[in-house]
């Protein structure tokens, strides 16, 4: 049995699933932004896989490329503003920010 | 079973278990370091598709920077020498239901739809990807490359500003 692109394809399903449970349940903001980034690379690997399976050879690395720079730059941002809801807050407990719910 | 497919399976089970420490460790520098690993294993993914670039800018942004970065913000935002620096979690029955069915449908999905070529291309000798990347970004590509220089260059200066605002206003 050789790999296949069905492979490929459960391992970012994987990873995916991980991310997401992680963003829906963690309580620490830092963990949250930890599961987008294991989103984005379950994205990648998808490009990745699609690009050499289906023939389109250098589209997907493109595709692949730009998600990592903007990957980048939303890390920075995230964590400028987890700074400062710590200095506001003393906390990065995304559950108890909620004085826009009062 | 040939070298291919044990250096597929070593790189899947070193992402999917690390990546699983990741989520389910109560503590979140262990957490941050077995991202690491991940980050370390979807790199092998790469090569082994064939884009090695996109594995060692993959090594380089998100283990040399990204990493960085989110241990900062565990550093800067955790007493770590008075508590515990414990993540705790919300809601877990019915985020785990949700998640479960989630994944199993789309894992469903990818193994029952018939994609259009299933197994590799058949291909000489595997050539390095970088002059093709490089071609593509001055010619086809050139706008989103000029345009993600930019938002780079406004995403940082941004981050920098709103990290050090309250400095600026007490002075």
């Amino acid at each position: 049995m050789t790999i296949t692109l069905t492979h490929f394809l459960l391992v970012s399903v994987i990873l995916f699933s991980l991310g997401l449970f992680a963003v829906i349940t963690k309580r620490n903001a830092i963990m949250v932004l930890m599961g987008i980034e294991l989103i984005l690379n379950s994205a990648n690997i998808n490009f990745l896989a699609f690009s050499r399976y289906g023939g389109m050879n250098i589209e997907g690395q493109m595709a692949a490329i730009f998600v990592i720079i903007l990957a980048a730059a939303e890390a920075a941002v995230a964590l400028a503003i987890v700074l400062n809801i710590y200095k506001r807050f003393t906390t990065v407990n995304v559950d108890e920010i909620s004085i826009l719910k009062d | 079973m040939n070298l291919y497919d044990i250096v597929f399976y070593f790189f899947a089970l070193i992402t999917a278990g690390s990546a699983a420490v990741v989520v389910f460790s109560k503590n979140i520098i262990y957490s941050a370091f077995s991202l690491l690993f991940t980050f370390f294993g979807v790199a092998g993914l790469y090569i082994l598709l064939n884009a090695d670039f996109l594995a060692i800018t993959q090594l380089l942004v998100y283990v040399g920077g990204i990493l960085v970065l989110l241990l900062f913000g565990v550093m800067l935002t955790t007493n770590t020498i008075n508590i515990h620096s414990k993540s705790g979690s919300l809601h877990i029955v019915p985020s785990v239901i949700i998640i479960s069915l989630i994944a199993g449908s789309l894992a469903g999905i990818m193994m029952t739809a018939n994609w259009f070529s299933n197994t590799a291309p058949a291909e000489g000798a595997v050539q390095s990807t970088s002059k093709e990347i490089g071609t593509a970004l001055i010619t086809t590509h050139v706008l989103p490359f000029e345009i993600a220089s930019v938002i780079l260059l406004v995403a940082v200066v941004g981050a920098a500003m709103m990290a050090r605002r309250d400095k600026n206003n007490q002075q």
